[in-house]
C-alpha cells in the first residue's frame, strides 16, 4: 500500500467526521496558537525593552542602595537609604566619572485647577537630563542657578501635559505639587511605553526645592545616583573606583549597588527568558491536553470501525497497513491543528506587537518546532489507537455489530 | 497441480476458560482445480471454523493445509494476510463492504493491499463490475444498492486479484430467493466458464444443489462427501 493511498485515506475519514475532526483538531490550534504566541510575545518584550536599556548608553552607571547594615537601622524611621549627598561628591571625586546626578522621588498628587492625578515626582540635577538622555520638547532643563535658588520650577513629561494641558503649551503655566505652586519651565519628548508603565509621567524638580518643601523627613536620602563614565572604555574602571570610594565610607560592600547597563540587559533578558518559558510551559500543558483529546477520539474511532478493520484485514491488509492508517490519521490531525496554530499565533503576535508598538519576532525555529511537535504528538498519542486497530483479529473484528 | 486445497488431519480446539471446544476433530479432503463444492451441517458443526482456517483468517490447533499445494499452517500473519489477498476471493454473508466507499472503490481495495497504481486499479475494478453486470451502479455506495447488488459488488472484489479460489460464506444467507439464484448463477458461471474453483458454505439444500459435490459435518467430523446427483433441477431453477 502506498503513503499516498494512506493519506488519502486518512483525510477522506477526517472529512467523513467533519465536525468531530475539527474539534479535536481545536485542543491542538490552541495549544500551539498559545505557545507561538507566549514565545513571539515573549521574545519581542525581551528586545524592546534590551534595545530601550542599550539606548541609555553603555556608560551610564546606576548607583542605589543596597541592605542596611546592622548599625543604622536602629536609627529613626527611614534611614535605612544610605546614600546620601555626601557619596554623591564621592562618586564625582573619582576620575572616570564624567556626571552625577542624584535622585530623590515620591508618587505625589499635582494638579492644575480641578484636574489632578498622582505621578512620579523626582528631584535632581541639571546634569540628570543628559546622563538620562531625557529629550527636551521645549523650555530648559533646570540647572545650578534654580538649584541654589530651590526654585518652584518643573520640568514635566509629555503624558503629564497632556492629561493637565490637553491642547496648551504648559511652558509657563504653573500647577500644583501637593500644595505648593511650580511653574513649569521644560516640556520632555515622549519616550513611550516600557511594558505596562509610561515613560511619560513624570515630573522634574531640583532636588532641593524637593528636600526642603516636599519630602518632609526622607529629605536626606537618595533614591540613587545616576552616572556616566567619561567613556565606554573606562566604565569597568569607574565602577571599581566608585566601589572603592563608597566602602571607604559605608564600610559594608552590601550597603549599595553599582550597576552598568550591561549587567542590567543580562539581568532583564534572564528575567524575560525565564517568562517565556514559564508562558510557553503553561502553553504546552495545553498541547498536551489536546493530545490526549486525539488520543481519546481515535480510540473511538478504532472502535467505531471494528468492522471496517475486519473486512480491510479478510481482503489482505497487512498490520502494519492498518497500523499506518490510523497513525497517519491521528498525525494528519494535530499537523493540520498545528499549521492552523501557528498561522494563528503569528497572526497574534504580529497584531499584538504592533498594538504595544513592538517589533513582532516570530522566528522560524519556533514554527518548525511546533509543527515538530504537533506531528511529534500526534504520533506519540496515535500509536496505541493504531497498535489497538492492527492487532484486532479479523475474525471478532469481521463478527462485531 | 493436484489440489487447490488439501486438509489432513485437521483439528481446531478452542480453550474458553477451563473448557476445551473441539471445533474440528480430525478433517481431511482434498479439493481439485474447477471443483464446486458446498459444505453444509448444522450451526456448530465446525464449518465456520472450517471456513476460518481455509480462508487463512485462523490457523488449526494441529493438522496440515496446503493451499495451492503449499503448506500454510504455520505461517506468519503477515504472510497469511499476503495469501489472502492474492489467492483468495471472499465473500461473506452480511456483503462486508465499506459503508462510506461507492461500489468502485469497494471492488479496487483489495488491489490498494498489493500495491497496484491507481489508473489501473481502475480499470481492473471496473472490469470486475462488468463481469457481474453492475457497471452502471460503479458510483452508488451499498446504502444505494439492493442486498443482490451488494453481494455482487463483493463477488467482484473477490474477483479482482484473479484468485483461483473462491470461498463464500452463506452468500445467499441474507437474499430472497430471486437474488439467490441470481448469485449462485454467477458462481456457477464463475466455476465453469472460468475454471475457478468455488466453495460455498450454506444452510439450503437448493442452494447446495447448484454445487457438484456436499461435504456434511457434524460435531466438527466430516460425515458424508457425496457428488450432486440431480444436478438438472438447479439449472432448471436458473432457467425459470
Amino acid at each position: 500500500m502506498k503513503f499516498l493511498d494512506n493519506l488519502w485515506l486518512a483525510l477522506d475519514a477526517l472529512r467523513s467526521n467533519l465536525m468531530r475532526s475539527i474539534l479535536t483538531t481545536l485542543g491542538i490550534v490552541i495549544g500551539i496558537f498559545a505557545v507561538i504566541a507566549m514565545v513571539s510575545i515573549g521574545e519581542g518584550a525581551k528586545s524592546e525593552i534590551t534595545g530601550q536599556i542599550e539606548a541609555l548608553g553603555s556608560n551610564l552607571l546606576t548607583v542605589t542602595p543596597g541592605r542596611v547594615s546592622s548599625g543604622s537601622s536602629i536609627g529613626a524611621f527611614g534611614s535605612g537609604t544610605s546614600l546620601t549627598q555626601d557619596h554623591l561628591a564621592l562618586i564625582e571625586a573619582c576620575p572616570s566619572v564624567a556626571l552625577a546626578a542624584p535622585e530623590v522621588g515620591s508618587n505625589m498628587s499635582v494638579s492644575v485647577g480641578k484636574t489632578s492625578m498622582i505621578t512620579n515626582i523626582i528631584g535632581t540635577t541639571g546634569p540628570y537630563a543628559q546622563i538620562r538622555n531625557l529629550g527636551i520638547e521645549r523650555g530648559l532643563f533646570f540647572g545650578t542657578r534654580e538649584e541654589d535658588a530651590a526654585s518652584r520650577v518643573a520640568v514635566i513629561g509629555a503624558g503629564v501635559a497632556e492629561e493637565l494641558f490637553p491642547n496648551q503649551d504648559p511652558i509657563g503655566l504653573s500647577m500644583k505639587i501637593g500644595n505648593v505652586k511650580f511653574t513649569i519651565t521644560g516640556l520632555l519628548a515622549s519616550k513611550g511605553q516600557s511594558g505596562i508603565l509610561s515613560n511619560d509621567d513624570v515630573v522634574y524638580i531640583p532636588i532641593t526645592t524637593a528636600q526642603r518643601r516636599l519630602l518632609g523627613a526622607r529629605r536626606g536620602q537618595l533614591r540613587a545616583i545616576y552616572v556616566t563614565s567619561k567613556s565606554e572604555d573606562v566604565t569597568d574602571l569607574a565602577v571599581a573606583e566608585i566601589e572603592q570610594a563608597l566602602l571607604r565610607d559605608l564600610k559594608d560592600p552590601e550597603a549599595f549597588n553599582v550597576s552598568n547597563q550591561a549587567d542590567l540587559i543580562s539581568v532583564v533578558e534572564d528575567m524575560t527568558t525565564t517568562m517565556t518559558l514559564l508562558l510557553a510551559c503553561i502553553a504546552g500543558i495545553s498541547l498536551l491536553v489536546g493530545g490526549i483529546g486525539i488520543m481519546n477520539i481515535m480510540l473511538v474511532s478504532v472502535t467505531e470501525r471494528i468492522r471496517e478493520i475486519g473486512i480491510r484485514k479478510a481482503i489482505g491488509a497487512q498490520e502494519k497497513e492498518i497500523l499506518l492508517q490510523f497513525l497517519l490519521e491521528a498525525a494528519t490531525l494535530s499537523l493540520l491543528g498545528g499549521l492552523i496554530g501557528i498561522a494563528l499565533g503569528a497572526t497574534g503576535a504580529v497584531l499584538l506587537s504592533r498594538a504595544l508598538g513592538w517589533q513582532a519576532v516570530v522566528s522560524i525555529e519556533a514554527i518548525l518546532m511546533a509543527s515538530g511537535i504537533s506531528l511529534m504528538i500526534g504520533l506519540f498519542f496515535g500509536v496505541y489507537p493504531a497498535r489497538k486497530a492492527a492487532r484486532l483479529d479479523p475474525i471478532v473484528a469481521l463478527r462485531h455489530e | 497441480m493436484k489440489h487447490v486445497v488439501e486438509l489432513r488431519n485437521i483439528t481446531k480446539t478452542y480453550v474458553i476458560g477451563e473448557i476445551q471446544v473441539k471445533a474440528l476433530r480430525g478433517i481431511s479432503f482434498g479439493i481439485a482445480p474447477g471443483e464446486f463444492v458446498a459444505i453444509m451441517g448444522a450451526s456448530g458443526s465446525g464449518k465456520s471454523t472450517l471456513m476460518n482456517i481455509l480462508g487463512c483468517l485462523d490457523q488449526p490447533t494441529a493438522g496440515e493445509y496446503y493451499l495451492n499445494n503449499r503448506e500454510v499452517s504455520n505461517l506468519s500473519a503477515a504472510e497469511l494476510a499476503r495469501l489472502r489477498n492474492r489467492e483468495l476471493g471472499f465473500v461473506f454473508q452480511s456483503y462486508n463492504l465499506l459503508p462510506r466507499l461507492d461500489a468502485i472503490h469497494n471492488v479496487e481495495l483489495p488491489l490498494i493491499y498489493a500495491g497496484v497504481g491507481l489508473a489501473e486499479r481502475k480499470e481492473r475494478a471496473l472490469a470486475a463490475l462488468e463481469r457481474v453486470g453492475l457497471t452502471e451502479r460503479a458510483k452508488h455506495r451499498p446504502v444505494e444498492l439492493s442486498g443482490g447488488q451488494q453481494q455482487r459488488v463483493a463477488i467482484a472484489r473477490a474477483l479482482i486479484n484473479e484468485p483461483k479460489l473462491i470461498l463464500a460464506d452463506e452468500p445467499t444467507g441474507n437474499l430472497d430467493t430471486a437474488s439467490s439464484l441470481e448469485i449462485m448463477q454467477i458462481f456457477q458461471e464463475l466455476n465453469e466458464r472460468r475454471g475457478i474453483t468455488v466453495i460455498i458454505v450454506t444452510h439450503e439444500e437448493d442452494i447446495a444443489a447448484f454445487s457438484k459435490r456436499i461435504l456434511r459435518f457434524r460435531d466438527g467430523l466430516l460425515i458424508e462427501d457425496a457428488p450432486v446427483v440431480g444436478k438438472g433441477a438447479a439449472t432448471h431453477e436458473i432457467s425459470r
